[in-house]
């Protein structure tokens, strides 16, 4: 069972947050504390949410990103959601997060069939 | 009611971290009928949505309480039942529309339901205030 993990790095003002694991209403309280704390320490003029290792998300990883996007618009900052895996992408479109939120594809994007487990 | 080709049950504590758990326990069960990466996810999401409400909602995240499914196929047809015995609804069909949430915080975008019937091909609901709710997702397989 993979639970989620977050890490972030702060640079000429974007804040990177590379998510990995699984993200569910469990999971997503203790991604939303420390996107929150930087987001406090920082005050970034963008976050850059890295989604190339997120295995599962539901409607819970829609709640957390329209939370960070609702207090990064407050303070006239921008989101970016970075490799969404098809499972992800899917749920974002559905949510239609894709016409809030710009989604940007890198070139080191992972195997795109390797994003969603078996079990 | 014809008997199930295949069926398990599992019953367990509505905790937010048992949420993995249940997914991983019916993925696991429906690996033996092959289906697709894309049908898999499509379930392993729609039990993830069912059973957050359960622990979210039906018992109001204080942890207390159980939370019981049960999955039977029918030759390709999948039936996955998310019961619990929390606080229920008084209006099932406002709760199913898309959007629609009693969360204050702004944390919980309202899709729950919105993504179990567009991940499944049924979603039947049965719940009444303080009897709790049985949520039934259909899915086939190709």
């Amino acid at each position: 069972m993979q639970q989620a993990a977050v890490s972030t790095s702060y640079s000429a003002g974007v804040l990177s947050v590379r998510l990995t694991g699984e993200i569910d209403h469990h999971s997503a309280a203790s991604v939303r504390e420390t996107i929150d704390r930087d987001l406090y320490t920082y005050a970034p003029r963008t976050i850059k949410l890295m989604l190339g290792g997120v295995e599962f998300m539901d409607s819970s990883g829609i709640g957390l990103i329209l939370g960070r996007y609702t207090r990064l618009k407050e303070r006239e900052a921008v989101l970016l959601i970075e490799d969404p895996t098809p499972q992800v992408e899917r749920i974002l479109v559905m949510a239609g997060i894709d016409r809030l939120i710009r989604i940007v594809r890198t070139n080191g994007a992972p195997d795109r069939k390797k994003g969603v487990r078996k079990s | 009611m014809i008997n199930p080709d295949h069926q398990f049950e599992l019953e367990f504590d509505a905790r937010s971290e048992n949420e993995a758990f249940a997914r991983q326990c019916v993925s696991g069960f429906l690996l033996r009928f092959d289906p697709t990466v894309s049908e898999l996810a499509d379930l392993r999401t729609a039990v993830s949505e069912a059973v957050t409400n359960s622990v979210v909602h039906a018992y109001r995240n204080s942890g207390k309480g159980k939370i019981y499914i049960s999955v039977r196929t029918y030759q390709r047809k999948v039936v996955i039942r998310v019961k619990d015995f929390g606080c229920g609804m008084e209006d099932p069909e406002l709760c199913r529309q898309p959007l629609y949430t009693t969360d204050p915080t702004g944390e919980r975008g309202g899709m729950g339901f919105a993504i179990m019937e567009s991940f499944t091909d049924r979603v039947k609901v049965k719940t009444a205030p303080g009897k709790g709710t049985t949520v039934t997702l259909i899915k086939n397989l190709s």
